[in-house]
C-alpha cells in the first residue's frame, strides 16, 4: 500500500497549518519558563484564534480591496510553500513549485501583499511598518537564495527534493564547510524573515521598535486571524526548510505509509526542537538597532557568499 | 583516520578560520574580536594537529600544541589586559563602514580564490585546496591594518595575516619543523609584546587607542 503525492501534499498542509499555532505557543512557554514565569498554555494561540475569527469583520473607513485580500494572499502563499518543500517526503507533489526560486519569492509574495496592505489604509504606523518589512526582505532575499544555492551546487539541481534526496543519499555532505556556512547564513535569514529577535520583536507593540506589528495595526478580527496564522505558518515553513535542507534525516524517500507517519513524526520534533532553540536564543538577545540591522543581513550575505565559493571551488 | 573523515576535519577547520577572520571585521567589540581571533588561533592550530594525525607524525602534533598556548591562549591574554585597562572598548568608526568591509572581504576572498588557483593546480590534493583561505585571511588581515583605527584591532589585523601565512605554511609543505615554528612562534610574541607597551604608551600619552590622534607632532 502507497501513499499518494497528493495525499502528502495536503498531509504537509495540515501538519503545517495544524502545528504553527502551537509552535508559536511552544516558543512563547519556551521564553516564559525560561523567564521564571508560568507562562500560558501551549495551546493559547489556537484559542486566540478561535475567538478572533468569531468576531465581527471590522475594515477601516478608506481602504481599498488590497486591504482584504492581502491576508488570504498570505496564507495561501504560505500554504502552497507548504505542499511543495519536501517536508515529509523527497517525493515532490508539485514539482515545478518545490524549486528553491519558486520558494523563495512565494514568500516574498506574501510580504509584499502585506505590505502593501500596511500602506493601504494610510495611517502612519502602516507605511512605516510597510517601509521596514521591505527594506529588511530586499537584503534578506538575495541571502535566501544564494544560501540554498550552495547546498544546490553539489546536488546539482535547484529543486528542493533533489538537493535533499542528493544529501539523505551521501550523509556526509550535512557536515561540510558550505553547508555550515549555509547554515548560519540561513540562520540569520530566518530570524530576519520571520520577524523575530535580535531584527524585530514579536511580543513588542512600541511604536519606534515594531517592525510586523506595526505592519498589521489596522487588522482585527477574522482577518487579524489570518494574518496570525500566516505569520505562524510562515514560521513554521522556514524553520521546516532549514530541518529539511541541513539535518533531512527521517524524509521519506518512499510513500509506504509507515515511513511517511515516521517523517511526520520527525518533521514536527525537528520543528519543535528549533523552535525551542529559536526562544531560549531570544532571551538572550536584545532587539538589535534598525540601522545595525543591515550589517547583521549584510554579514550572512557573506556568509551565504562564501558557502557557495567554497561549494564551487571545493567541489 | 580515514580519507574522508580527514579530508571533512580539514575543511572544517580551514573555514573556522577564514569564518573568524569575517567575525573580526563584522564585530565592534574589541572583547568579541579578540575573542575570535584566540578562536581563530586554535582553528590554525588545529589544521596543523589534523594533518599530524592524519600522516602519523609527531612533530605537527608538538608545532599544534605550541600554536595553540601562542595564538590561542597567550596573544589573546596580552591583548585583553591592553584592552581591560578601562577607556574605550569599541571600535566605533572605522574608516570603512562595517557592510561595506563585509562586502570587500568577501570580494578579497573571491579573488584569492581566483589568483591561487594554477597553484592549486600543480599539486591538487584536500590540504592545497585550503590555500585559498590562507591566502584570503592575510588580505583580510591587511584591509583590517588599512580601514579600523584603533591601536588594538591593528594589531588584531597583523595578527590575521600571520595566522594566514601559519595557515597556508601548515597546509602547503605537510609539516613545519618545529624549529622553525618555535622561532616565528617567539618572533610573534615578542612582536605583540612590544605592541603591547607601544599601546599601553600611546594611552597614557594621548588617553586613547585612536591612531588617528597621532598625526601631529606636540612637545
Amino acid at each position: 500500500m502507497t501513499v499518494g503525492d497528493d495525499a502528502v501534499a495536503a498531509l504537509q498542509v495540515l501538519v503545517v497549518t495544524g502545528s504553527a499555532p502551537l509552535l508559536v505557543g511552544v516558543t512563547r512557554k519556551v521564553r516564559a519558563l525560561l523567564e521564571g514565569r508560568a507562562g500560558a498554555s501551549v495551546a493559547q494561540p489556537w484559542r486566540d484564534l478561535r475567538k478572533l475569527f468569531g468576531k465581527e469583520r471590522i475594515v477601516p473607513e478608506h481602504a481599498s480591496w488590497v486591504f482584504g485580500v492581502a491576508p488570504l494572499v498570505v496564507v495561501s502563499t504560505v500554504s502552497l510553500v507548504a505542499a511543495a518543500v519536501p517536508f515529509v517526503s523527497t517525493r515532490a507533489p508539485l514539482a515545478g513549485v518545490g524549486d528553491l526560486f519558486t520558494v523563495a519569492y512565494l514568500l516574498l509574495v506574501g510580504t509584499v501583499a502585506l505590505a502593501l496592505a500596511g500602506l493601504d489604509p494610510g495611517t502612519a504606523f502602516g507605511g512605516m511598518g510597510a517601509s521596514r518589512e521591505m527594506t529588511i526582505a530586499a537584503l534578506a532575499e538575495p541571502t535566501v537564495l544564494l544560501a540554498v544555492f550552495a547546498l544546490s551546487v553539489p546536488a546539482r539541481s535547484s529543486s528542493l527534493a533533489r538537493i535533499v534526496a542528493a544529501t539523505l543519499a551521501a550523509p556526509h555532505r550535512a557536515v561540510s564547510v558550505e553547508s555550515l556556512l549555509a547554515f548560519a547564513a540561513f540562520a540569520v535569514v530566518v530570524v530576519a524573515e520571520a520577524g523575530r529577535l535580535p531584527v524585530d520583536n514579536p511580543a513588542t507593540h512600541l511604536e519606534l521598535t515594531m517592525v510586523h506589528e506595526a505592519m498589521v495595526l489596522e487588522y482585527a478580527g477574522p482577518d487579524l486571524a489570518l494574518v496570525e496564522l500566516g505569520a505562524a505558518m510562515r514560521l513554521v515553513v522556514l524553520l521546516g526548510l532549514m530541518a529539511s535542507l541541513f539535518a533531512p534525516w527521517g524524509i521519506a524517500t518512499t510513500a509506504r505509509p509507515a515511513q511517511v507517519a515516521l517523517a511526520t513524526l520527525a518533521f514536527v520534533a525537528k520543528v519543535g526542537v528549533l523552535g525551542a532553540a529559536l526562544a531560549g536564543f531570544e532571551v538572550f538577545v536584545a532587539k538589535l538597532r534598525l540601522f545595525r540591522v543591515p550589517e547583521l543581513l549584510a554579514a550572512s550575505f557573506v556568509l551565504a557568499l562564501l558557502a557557495v565559493t567554497v561549494s564551487f571551488f571545493l567541489a | 583516520m580515514s580519507g574522508s573523515l580527514y579530508v571533512q576535519l580539514l575543511d572544517l577547520t580551514a573555514g573556522l578560520v577564514l569564518v573568524c577572520a569575517f567575525v573580526v571585521l563584522w564585530r565592534r567589540d574589541l572583547a568579541a574580536i579578540i575573542r575570535a581571533l584566540a578562536v581563530q588561533g586554535a582553528a590554525v592550530a588545529g589544521v596543523a594537529a589534523v594533518s599530524g594525525a592524519h600522516h602519523r607524525d609527531a612533530e605537527p602534533l608538538v608545532v599544534a600544541a605550541v600554536v595553540f598556548g601562542l595564538k590561542a591562549v597567550a596573544v589573546p591574554a596580552v591583548l585583553r589586559r591592553t584592552v581591560g585597562r578601562g577607556g574605550d572598548t569599541r571600535e566605533v568608526t572605522p574608516l570603512v563602514n562595517i557592510p561595506a568591509s563585509l562586502v570587500a572581504a568577501a570580494a578579497l576572498t573571491l579573488v584569492s580564490y581566483a589568483a591561487t588557483t594554477p597553484v592549486v593546480a600543480v599539486a591538487p590534493s584536500p590540504e592545497t585546496r585550503t590555500i585559498p583561505i590562507g591566502v584570503a585571511v592575510v588580505l583580510i588581515g591587511l584591509f583590517t591594518l588599512a580601514t579600523r583605527r584603533k591601536a588594538i584591532t591593528q594589531i588584531v589585523g597583523f595578527l590575521l595575516v600571520d595566522n594566514g601565512i601559519a595557515l597556508i605554511a601548515f597546509v602547503a609543505t605537510a609539516g613545519v619543523p618545529l624549529v622553525v615554528e618555535l622561532g616565528a612562534s617567539l618572533d610573534l610574541l615578542l612582536a605583540v609584546l612590544i605592541l603591547q607597551v607601544l599601546t599601553v604608551r600611546m594611552r597614557t600619552k594621548t588617553g586613547g587607542l585612536d591612531l588617528d590622534a597621532l598625526q601631529e607632532l606636540r612637545d
